[in-house]
């Protein structure tokens, strides 16, 4: 089961808390896992990554164990402690404020 | 008993407004969509408990939103259990799905070079004038989409933006935004759409084959003021009984034809200024129309300090200040050009909002002003359904 939380707005897109646990099928990665989230919640396709080319949305990043993984391969592994839901895979928007 | 709905778009969400006839005292509701941007909301004529809706925002771009019981609860098209079970065949959850036909191609960037088309948002969503299920959708950058399907799947006519002038048309300030879609209540096969900073064009077959409308057209900011395309149109109007006849504002000036855009001339009159975004047709009378006059394009508030509607009954050219219940001084707002609407009741109500978030609604066709609401987030749209 693997672990994800989302910003604000995707959460009240997508109607739910602030943690999602999704079952993910190994090997576990930013690509799978946002393969099965929008799977599940068909409302986030396209508001994380492009609909067709899969780019990642210019002001969002994806972090697992406190790393980001935002510019690696979406295809790459991820830590083990992501695919057992001992961390969660973090989708953080940019802070905008000023 | 008549009543109307108003759908306000603003830059953290969108208020539905509602009231009787007499359109004095407003019940406000919202925000729904809270702290996103609402270019557009709108409902069909077809059935007023459909409505559509344009939400976005930089961070995670284009979500549509679609009402079937007149606002009271929303879905994103295709995404609920319900509509994935439909016989459509197609996967769900791409309602904000809208890519460009074939290789997209490259159009002038601000400096003159080639750019990429991409999408960003959807500007404006016109609804069929005979099915509940097909919309159309006014996209930055420049084009035309439509669903057939209640806004689940979008399909771009992409015979508009492969116009051969297509590759030269360029950005305004804004965006390279297409804002204005009006179709022809007598002539379905006939569209009319704006774009800034491309100018007009006309389709007589349904969207398959676009024709540039900008004879008369003159915009000094250009190498060539009277080019085929490059105008800067901020909104066209037209009414019902006579959708030959087209009113535009442009960046600069007041614009009228008569003949369903293949020629242009000015009316601007005797306006303080002819800078400024929306435009409209009273309801009852094709001959009387509406601006809200901005002091420049490098000072896009309200000259004089003073928010004033002008109106015209006779098409144009002799303009009359609307002040009665509008602030008349120490006011610095601007009224996009998707913030102006009007209903249809016999008495017909003039509606519109400011970038400094007031909605206000004349119930006697722009004589007495009333305000809906004097605090809303910045309004980006104004749209109103009226029911008899």
């Amino acid at each position: 089961m693997v672990r994800i939380t989302l910003p604000h707005h995707l959460r009240q897109l997508a109607q739910v808390g602030t943690e999602v646990e999704l079952d993910v099928a190994a090997p576990v990665s930013v690509s799978s896992i946002l393969d099965a989230l929008e799977a599940r919640y068909p409302m986030l396709k396209g508001t994380i990554r492009d609909h067709v080319s899969h780019k990642r949305r210019a002001f969002l990043r994806f972090f697992a164990c406190g790393e980001d993984v935002s510019l690696d391969s979406p295809d790459s592994a991820l830590p083990d402690s992501i695919a057992r839901g001992e961390e969660p895979f973090m989708v953080v928007g940019a802070i905008a404020g000023g | 008993m008549s009543r109307v709905r108003v759908l306000v778009g603003t830059k953290k969400g969108a208020f539905i407004c509602t009231a009787d006839g007499k359109r004095q005292d407003w019940k406000i509701e919202g925000p729904f969509f809270g702290g996103w941007e609402i270019y557009h909301a709108k409902g069909s004529p077809v059935d007023p408990n459909r409505i559509y809706v344009s939400q976005s925002n930089g961070w995670f771009g284009q979500v549509m939103q679609r009402s079937d019981d007149g606002g009271k609860t929303w879905i994103t098209p295709g995404s609920t259990e319900e509509e994935r079970m439909t016989d459509f065949g197609f996967p769900g959850g791409e309602s904000n799905k809208f890519v460009y036909e074939g290789d997209a191609g490259t159009h002038r960037w601000y400096d003159g070079t080639a750019h990429p088309w991409e999408f960003k948002r959807v500007w404006h969503l016109e609804p069929s004038l005979t099915d509940p299920d097909t919309v159309y959708a006014g996209v930055e950058d420049a084009a035309l989409f439509v669903s057939r399907d209640g806004a689940k799947t979008w399909t771009e006519l992409s015979g508009l933006r492969k116009h051969t002038t297509g590759q030269d048309w360029q950005p305004g300030a804004g965006g390279m935004c297409l804002h204005t879609i009006l179709i022809d209540p007598t002539n379905h096969d006939r569209m009319y759409i704006a774009i800034s900073a491309a100018g007009a064009f006309r389709t007589d077959d349904g969207g398959k084959t676009w024709k540039p409308i900008n004879k008369g057209l003159v915009s000094g900011f250009m190498p060539k003021p009277e080019a085929e395309v490059g105008h800067c149109v901020h909104r066209i109007a037209f009414h019902p009984s006579n959708p030959d006849r087209l009113f535009m504002q442009k960046h600069w000036d007041i614009m009228r034809s008569d003949n369903a855009g293949d020629l242009w001339h000015e009316v601007s009159g005797n306006l303080p200024t002819d800078f400024g975004f929306p435009i409209d047709v009273h309801a009852h009378e094709p001959e009387t129309i509406y601006v809200v006059p901005i002091k420049s394009d490098a000072e896009h508030y309200v000259p004089d300090a003073k928010l004033r509607v002008y109106r015209s009954r006779t098409g144009g050219n002799e303009w009359e200040a609307l002040t009665n219940g509008l602030p008349q001084k120490d006011c610095y707002v601007n009224v996009l050009r998707e913030a102006m609407c009007v209903d249809t009741l016999d008495d017909c109500g003039i509606y519109f909002g400011t970038t400094g978030g007031q909605v206000y609604c004349s119930p006697d066709g722009g004589d007495h002003w009333n305000a809906i609401g004097e605090h809303f987030p910045s309004v980006l749209s104004v749209e109103v359904q009226s029911f008899k």
